[in-house]
């Protein structure tokens, strides 16, 4: 058995290039056993690329990735190390679940009560003759899920595996990852649903661009961009702009998100400031000792969700129009806030 | 339908994931010598369970027995009207001619299955769970490679030997052959060397091209297209090239006597064959292991 700790799963300097576009950018992590780790990031961030490069399916232009300390393509037989469900089906819509599972536990030496236990496990049982071609996203998903425990492995790696479930499936995957977690196995999850993860997982990859932005534990990241937002509102907006960042210590913001001393001012669409990197009692110091009048000076507590949105910010893969401007405002630039930011605007409105 | 496998539905039941385990020994460590023959009985399992085999072996079973039935009873049946060349043909290799009458569309069939047989990896993803289970890709392909080539290999000579009894008896009138003859055998047994040869032809490019459209289009066009057309070439340098294209080398096996213009002995076409389509392996083994899957 693996020791307490142990990473499991290390991905070290692993680069993929597809053509001109880097899809995987010197990324380095590991994955530790016994708990279920997010592995986050924008659509397009380059997380089934990754798992694709950890698994052997792709190779890599530079970088290792291990598990246990072998590369997938060493191991003996993997099925029975590590079970993964890739994002893209991986299965022949001609055959039957049940042959699908059985030629896949054939090649390791897996007896056939292995399949019908797995399927028995995700519901399959009924339809186990059935071809796969006529099964629904679902099915589709629990026969995946199927061929990724078929081997009963240590490792579990899931590429958006709630993707097409429906609630009462989303639900079983969940209890599903946190039963094997608890089990001591290692499981290594992906998801572009931010609010997914708050659900599942312990810890957290997260990823923009194919470059590393996070690897930290829920609450850790949480904690790290919800700090320090304050909503203001004042009939003196410019004024108090001003006095705040001459308060601020003066500092770099090169758009990477505030760093220790970095106070950024943005304006929401109502004229209400958004403040970064000062606590709410200093700010209201700062006004007071100004004479300028505030009327309202709400700390903002960032969601799982908008912590991520703050974090990718500047990763995302694709654009919405509108959102362009979106990118780390520097002190009392014009610019319209995130959209996450916006949500809460108009929610502190209501609440008035 | 579903009846015979659900005995044992709910053994783990859904709540314990790992309790299924119990008493299978899914833990690694265990001695894994006996690799080569899982990988076998996977694609064993993979090629028997897809309907696409079942209906590329039946076409070519119609296909084979019913046209060299029907081409050799057309031949009998307009002998004294047929023109020398052809007449000379029939009496010099009978067998060849039989055979030939079937095989020529019915070589379609073991086409399209030995590129299915790798391209339907492909288009479904099933490819994704195959190189998951079986990360080594050499000893992936070799595998399919074998247990394509047996089945094929069983079913064509069963056809061969089977059209050679169908149509031996129809052209008796005309032309007298048995299976005693000089040379019969050979081409019956070449005939379905032949072709499994040609369905592992037809696999590599499927390997390679890694689409069905694209490799059914490109085997059969050079198969039934190009490669005779070369006949055309001009010239000394023009036959030499029409003699060791792979298939046009390859036919000369399931002949029983050579032709007028044949410049390769039966088994040295075969051998011009197998080379061709070791060196398509070769290649196709190559790609594999350095394409992304």
């Amino acid at each position: 058995m693996l020791s307490e700790g142990a990473a499991v799963i290390e991905v070290h300097d692993l680069s993929k290039r597809y053509g001109d576009k880097v899809a995987v950018d010197h990324l380095t992590f590991a994955v530790e056993p016994g708990h279920i780790t997010g592995f986050l990031g924008p659509n397009g961030a380059g997380k089934s690329t990754t798992m694709r490069l950890i698994l052997g399916l792709d190779r890599p232009q530079s970088g290792t990735a291990t598990i246990d300390g072998v590369p997938y393509a060493d191991l003996r037989e993997p099925l029975r190390k590590v079970g993964a469900l890739l994002e893209a089906r991986a299965v022949h819509t001609g055959r039957s679940a049940y042959n699908h599972l059985w030629c896949l536990a054939q090649s390791q030496g897996l007896p056939r009560k292995r399949v019908d236990e797995a399927l028995a496990l995700v519901g399959l049982t009924e339809v186990a003759r059935k071809r796969a071609g006529g099964f629904s996203l679902g099915m589709g998903q629990r026969l995946g899920i199927a061929a990724a425990l078929l081997g009963d492995p240590q490792v579990l790696i899931l590429d958006e595996p709630v993707n097409g479930l429906d609630p009462e499936g989303v639900l079983w995957i969940r209890n599903l990852m946190k039963s094997l977690a608890a089990a001591g196995k290692t499981i290594f999850v992906s998801s572009h649903l931010m609010s997914e993860m708050a659900q599942t997982a312990d810890h957290l990859v997260v990823i923009g661009r194919g470059q590393l932005i996070a690897d930290e534990s829920v609450d850790a990241f949480i904690a790290r961009s919800s700090e320090r937002s304050v909503l203001v509102r004042t009939p003196q907006p410019a004024q108090l702009a001003k006095e705040l960042e001459r308060a601020a210590v003066p500092a770099q913001s090169d758009g990477s998100g505030e760093g220790e001393g970095a106070v950024t001012v943005a304006t929401a669409d109502d004229g209400a400031l958004i403040v970064r990197g000062m606590e709410a009692a200093e700010i209201g110091e700062k006004a007071a000792a100004a004479r300028v009048v505030l009327h309202e000076l709400t700390p903002q507590r960032a969601s799982l969700e908008e912590a991520f949105m703050e974090l990718t910010r500047g990763s995302v893969e694709y654009h919405v129009g509108t959102d362009q401007h979106a990118d780390g405002v520097p002190v009392q630039a014009q610019g319209t806030p995130p959209a996450a930011a916006t949500d809460q605007t108009s929610e502190s409105e209501v609440a008035e | 339908m579903t009846a015979t496998t659900t005995g044992a539905a709910t053994p783990g039941g859904p709540t314990g994931p790992t309790g299924p385990a119990g008493p299978v020994s899914a833990n690694e460590g265990r001695s894994s010598g006996a690799a080569f023959p899982r990988l076998l009985a996977m694609e064993w399992t993979k090629f028997r369970s897809v309907r696409s085999t079942v209906w590329s072996l039946l076409a070519f079973v119609v296909l084979a027995l019913g046209l060299a039935a029907l081409i050799t009873a057309l031949t009998v049946n307009s002998w004294d009207k047929a023109d020398p060349d052809q007449k000379a043909s029939w009496l010099r290799d009978p067998t060849g001619n039989i055979l030939g009458s079937g095989f020529f569309l019915g070589q379609l069939a073991i086409c399209v299955l030995g590129v299915m047989v790798i391209t339907s990896e492909y288009s479904t993803g099933m490819i994704r769970a195959s190189l998951l289970a079986v990360p080594r890709r050499t000893p992936m392909l070799a595998a399919k490679s074998v247990v394509f080539a047996v089945v094929t290999f069983v079913v064509t000579e069963i056809v061969s030997f089977g059209a050679f009894f169908i149509a031996a008896p129809i052209l008796h009138s005309k032309v007298q052959v048995s299976l005693g003859d000089k040379g019969v055998l050979r081409a019956l047994v070449g005939a379905g060397l032949y072709l499994t040869m040609l369905g592992l032809f037809a696999m590599a490019i499927g390997a390679l091209i890694r689409h069905t459209a694209g490799a059914i289009t490109g085997v059969i066009g050079f198969v039934l297209v190009l490669a005779p057309l070369a006949q055309l070439l001009p010239g000394s340098v023009g036959k030499h090239i029409h003699a060791y294209l792979p298939t046009e080398a390859g036919h000369l096996v399931a002949q029983s006597a050579p032709g007028p213009k044949d410049l390769l002995s039966a088994w040295q076409g075969y051998g011009v064959f197998a080379l061709w389509t070791a060196l398509l392996l070769v290649a196709a083994e190559w790609m594999l292991k350095r394409r992304d899957a």
